[in-house]
């Protein structure tokens, strides 16, 4: 190794140590280390560490940061901006001024490209607010059986936001889109760290592109997105896994063809036909397909997954359920294993995109084990299955939940 | 040597990215054993080493082979061929279910 080389890696420590608020790596770990008994989800080996601008989360890997969110910061209606997870899939992400920050648009199938300062989309179109569910396709992949590889996410690799932006057609529609376009490949600033590796670009099918839903956001639950959130764009695709919510958003191209990059053709594929969800017919082959929108899931945020409840004292079971864009009509529970199932209450509908509360008194006049289980049904007709669809993969857990409770 | 192998590599990301390494992964070191440096010193180019232990219970020779042909042939991770096989066998022997 040479003095420059060392000297480089010096410096980078020194500006990560700058940038850091006043907790250094070590102290950040120590820390960590002592709040692991109390950690929601449970095993000894998770750490929670704070990225700068983030508080604690669960740490899956350091570098690309993969960082979950717990369970007691998903009890909130809006996952609170820095407690929201992190997923990166590649090591190069830059800080960005959003002052010089520009977005390109363009490409072969639009005929006049664009390209626009953060103040020209913030003044220059309507601007759209909603809540939104981003979840990723792998969420609780750490949970299937049997394990397969990946980032091994337990619960909290997802949350809850409103997201503020403008609409991606509107932004399209000003660049004179060709009757041939077929797909919208998005990129980000982050990217590789070698120049042969595959940089993180994905496509939507150009309908998916031109629905009035899909964002181009710059607030997240009303404040500029944060740094490991994408800031100072990001995409928001509603009822899409969170692989098409592309961060750092720098170029957008509307295409005639299918786009080939290694993220559409060679990852984040399910089985053709396993699934519910919309279909991607110009990145479809017989055996694979994109995964697309997020299956109807739930969540219990308490009691907690191991609790003991009192006998005769009264305990509540709460949580959300969502869907890929349908909306909520039913969360059901069990307290028999799954026999019979009774209908939680629902909170207010805050949006077909939204999550929605439930919750539903518990019987804790018996002592003993309660083996409670919860699944939620979607306008649209799907239901929580009591069956993982294995898949290479391990994407789209939506199993039926069960806890095993105790009264005492 | 093996804190050596690290320094390289983390200085070659800084070399290649304006980019900082996210400080606490240097508290992550790979089980002390042959092939240890030069499987560390492969992976650590472009992720942090506890994608290794995270996946291990699920792992065998078999599916590490995949992946690190993965990681060559999709990722174009600079491992020599000649390699492969000392890195292949410490992940197996120390990183397997």
């Amino acid at each position: 190794m040479n003095d420059g080389t060392g000297k480089i890696n010096m410096l980078t420590r020194r500006r990560w140590i700058a940038a850091s608020t006043g907790t250094l790596m070590l102290g950040a770990l120590g820390a960590a280390r002592g709040q692991e008994s109390s950690a929601p989800d449970g095993a000894s080996d998770e750490l929670l560490i704070a990225l700068p601008g983030k508080k604690p989360l669960i740490k899956r890997t350091f570098r690309p940061p993969n960082f979950e969110t717990p369970l007691a910061d998903l009890r909130r209606t809006f996952t609170a901006n820095d407690a929201f997870f992190v997923r990166y899939h590649l090591s190069a992400i830059p800080e960005i001024d959003a002052r010089t920050w520009r977005l390109k648009v363009g490409g072969p199938s639009a005929a006049q490209p664009l390209e626009l300062s953060l103040a020209d989309l913030q003044h220059r179109f309507e601007r759209v607010t909603l809540p939104a569910i981003n979840q990723c396709s792998g969420n609780r992949r750490g949970l299937f059986t049997p394990r397969v590889p990946g980032v091994q996410w337990k619960n909290g690799a997802m949350g809850h936001a409103t997201w503020s932006g403008v609409r991606l057609r509107d932004v399209l529609r000003k660049c004179n889109l060709q009757p041939d376009a077929l797909e919208v490949v998005l990129d980000g600033a982050d990217g590789p760290l070698l120049p042969q590796t595959p940089d993180f670009q994905k496509s939507l099918p150009i309908e998916r592109a031109l629905d009035e839903n899909t964002l181009i956001a710059f607030e997240m639950n009303g404040r500029p997105l944060p740094h490991f959130n994408g800031a100072p764009a990001r995409l928001i695709v509603p009822g899409w896994t969170a692989t098409y919510w592309v961060k750092h958003l720098t170029d957008i191209r509307v295409q005639p063809q299918p786009f080939d990059g290694f993220w559409m053709k060679g990852a984040y594929r399910i089985p053709t036909g396993a699934f519910p969800g919309a279909r991607f017919t110009s990145q479809e082959t017989p055996e694979t397909t994109p995964i697309t929108q997020i299956l109807v899931n739930s969540l219990v945020t308490a009691p907690s997954p191991d609790a003991r409840l009192a006998h005769n004292r009264p305990a509540q079971l709460c949580g959300w359920a969502w869907d890929g864009g349908t909306g909520i009509s039913a969360v059901d529970i069990s307290v028999d294993g799954g026999l019979n199932w009774r209908a939680a209450a629902l909170d207010k509908d805050m949006g077909r995109f939204a999550w929605r509360g439930f919750r539903f008194r518990l019987d804790t006049s018996r002592p003993g084990p309660l083996a409670v289980a919860v699944r939620a049904t979607s306008r649209g007709g799907e239901q929580q299955p009591d069956k993982l669809t294995v898949n290479p993969a391990g994407y789209h857990n939506n199993k039926i939940l069960s806890l095993a409770l105790e009264v005492a | 040597m093996r804190r050596v192998a690290q320094r390289m590599a983390l200085g070659t990301c800084a070399l290649l990215a304006c980019t900082v390494a996210l400080a606490g992964e240097e508290s992550i070191h790979l089980i002390d054993a042959p092939g240890s440096d030069l499987t560390a010193a492969s992976c650590v180019t472009c992720h942090s080493l506890d994608y290794i232990p995270m996946n291990a219970p699920l792992m065998s020779r078999a599916s590490w082979e995949k992946t690190v042909h993965k990681m060559i042939d999709k990722f174009g991770a600079p491992i020599r061929p000649e390699d492969v096989d000392q890195i292949l066998a410490y992940l197996t022997a120390h990183y397997s279910g």
